[in-house]
């Protein structure tokens, strides 16, 4: 691979040691890809997760000197401070999650603790070169905002905000951005929750970069969330296009490059009914709510806040989301509401941590296949529902 | 060695190891795992109930969140669990990261002729330094390999 003189320097360790194992890593992937050169990155996000690999990685590279050109945006992990209120925490857990906040502050993390960083702090521009990680995240900023990134992992999203380059290969590169798969949906999407199980028929979609045709005019921001979320819960896709909507596909024969499709896939309302049965839980008594994964959006709250107003909740219920969009639900009265029924808003967190050991073994409600999906690791067991159908559930306590 | 049979490949993880092969129809989140044990977990995979602990992982491709792909493999590996090596047909950035930190070899692009002769429980070299697999016959035990 071709290196700057600067970037060799990097390499040699003139930068120091941390500098010099992160860019080792990049070239490494790099070379595995074809990579010609490195690129430099203008944004980078971090899913850093709280896991003992996460802070192990992190840790070294502090150790090695290391400390972060492009300063990253960063996940959640859990909301120590609010959590211990209501929940047991364990002293190990509140340790790993205190190490890592001051591992990720000290390489120079911004740390927004969100999964959510192309709705705010983290935007980038139709192009731009970046380094993203976390499931929803690259998805999301490849097809609807057309943006550039890799499908990164923690530890090499991290390697490039040390560095602040990252290697150009896969869908950096303009030829490998065009659909490979043609899905032609027949099913009838009626709402955003319709896109989870689109998403989640993987099995018949196949690998390749898929063009959804079929789908109704102007899907919501949550539903191009919700899609891209679950494309890579049960799979492995940086990037789909809907001609007509997202930017690289005002076409259908655009979407393509001109090309013919690999394959074509054809979604029935069948699938989506199959799929359903398949992730769910059947429906009876439940004992907790979850949302927020990803992190529920403003607008998600105020619908939830409609449902509840004035009502009070059978079960407990968890709504997961930015430390912006709870500072906004403080001040348009709609953390009152929810907290008034019994919920709780909780920001930087995330479903995916020690903090919910006391939901092990019990059975909850969700509108999200990957909430259910990962929590399943933790003992929880998940009836999978529309949002609306889940906030009944949580105020009668069962999914009838 | 007689009855051996050599072919290439592509490293992506240097280093090499030898082992018995376990196949996967399927792609691999590590996650699911169970890493006391390596045995996968996940409901339906055509390794469940399987352990990957010690063996050479035939596996199409890495799949799932970034951060829970390599806390898998992390937590199979401090436990001395995680696979020997990796052959995979499709390399992402996250498995490809993950296997450089931590130190596993990981190879792609093998000969086909490898898929027509491999089955569970034959023992292979991998030497991703070299380039290249070799499939020990069945009746040698992976204790006499290296």
């Amino acid at each position: 691979m071709y290196l700057t003189d600067y970037e060799q320097e990097m390499l040699d360790g003139k930068y120091g040691a941390a500098c010099a194992m992160a860019l080792k890593v990049l070239v490494a992937v790099g070379e595995c890809f074809g990579a010609k050169r490195l690129l430099e990155v203008s944004r980078v996000h971090v899913a850093s997760s709280n896991q003992e690999a996460d802070v192990w990685f992190a840790e070294k590279l502090l150790k090695l000197g290391g400390r972060c050109l492009v300063a990253p945006t960063v996940n959640p992990g859990f909301n120590l401070s609010y959590l211990s209120q209501h929940l047991s925490i364990s002293k190990e857990d509140a340790e790993l999650m205190k190490r890592a906040r001051r591992a990720y502050r000290e390489l120079g993390a911004i740390l927004t603790l969100s999964c959510t960083p192309y709705l705010e702090a983290n935007v980038p521009r139709f192009g731009e070169i970046l380094s993203y990680s976390e499931t929803s995240v690259t998805v999301y900023v490849n097809s609807v905002i057309g943006a550039r990134t890799n499908r990164e992992s923690v530890q090499s999203s991290l390697c490039a905000a040390i560095t602040g380059r990252v290697p150009e290969y896969g869908f950096l590169l303009d030829e490998n951005r065009k659909g490979t798969v043609l899905v032609e949906v027949e099913a009838d999407l009626k709402s955003d929750f319709d896109y989870q199980l689109l998403g989640s028929c993987t099995q018949k979609i196949g690998p390749g970069v898929p063009v959804f045709v079929g789908l109704p005019q102007n899907p919501s921001q949550e539903a191009l969330i919700n899609l891209g979320t679950q494309l890579n819960t049960t799979g492995s896709y940086a990037m789909f296009h809907i001609p007509g909507v997202t930017p690289e596909a005002p076409t259908l024969k655009e979407a393509f490059g001109g090309r013919e499709p690999e394959r074509v896939v054809t979604i029935t309302d069948e699938d989506l009914q199959e799929i359903h049965r398949k992730i769910s839980q059947p429906p009876g008594k439940i004992d907790f709510a979850m949302f927020g994964c990803p992190h529920l959006t403003f607008r998600q709250l105020q619908e939830v806040a409609q449902l509840v107003k004035g009502k009070k909740l059978a079960v407990e219920m968890w709504l997961l989301t930015s430390s912006l969009n709870k500072e906004l639900a403080r001040r348009t009265g709609i953390l009152e509401v929810i907290e008034e029924a019994g919920g709780h808003i909780v920001e930087d967190t995330c479903i995916d941590q020690p903090c919910w050991s006391h939901l092990k073994g019990k059975v909850g409600v969700t509108d999200s296949p990957k909430c259910a999906y990962y929590a399943s690791m933790r003992g929880m067991n998940f009836v999978i529902r529309d949002l609306a159908t889940c906030v009944e559930a949580a105020l009668k306590g069962e999914v009838s | 060695m007689k009855g051996e049979t050599i072919v290439k490949c592509h490293r992506i993880s240097e280093g090499k190891a030898a082992g018995e092969v376990l196949i996967s129809q399927d792609d691999i989140l590590f996650y699911l795992t169970d890493p006391e044990s390596g045995r996968v977990l996940e409901k339906g995979h055509s390794l469940e109930g399987k352990s990957v602990a010690g063996k050479v992982l035939v596996f199409p491709a890495g799949k799932g969140s970034s951060s829970v792909q390599v806390d898998g493999l992390y937590q199979l590996m401090i436990r001395g669990n995680a696979p020997k090596a990796m052959i995979i047909e499709r390399p992402d950035t996250i498995l490809v990261t993950s296997a450089i930190i931590m130190e596993i070899p990981l190879v792609d692009q093998v000969d086909p002729l490898f898929y027509e002769l491999i089955k569970d429980g034959d023992c292979v070299v991998v030497d991703a330094d070299q380039e290249q697999i070799t499939i020990i016959p069945k009746d040698r035990s992976p204790g006499q390999v290296d």
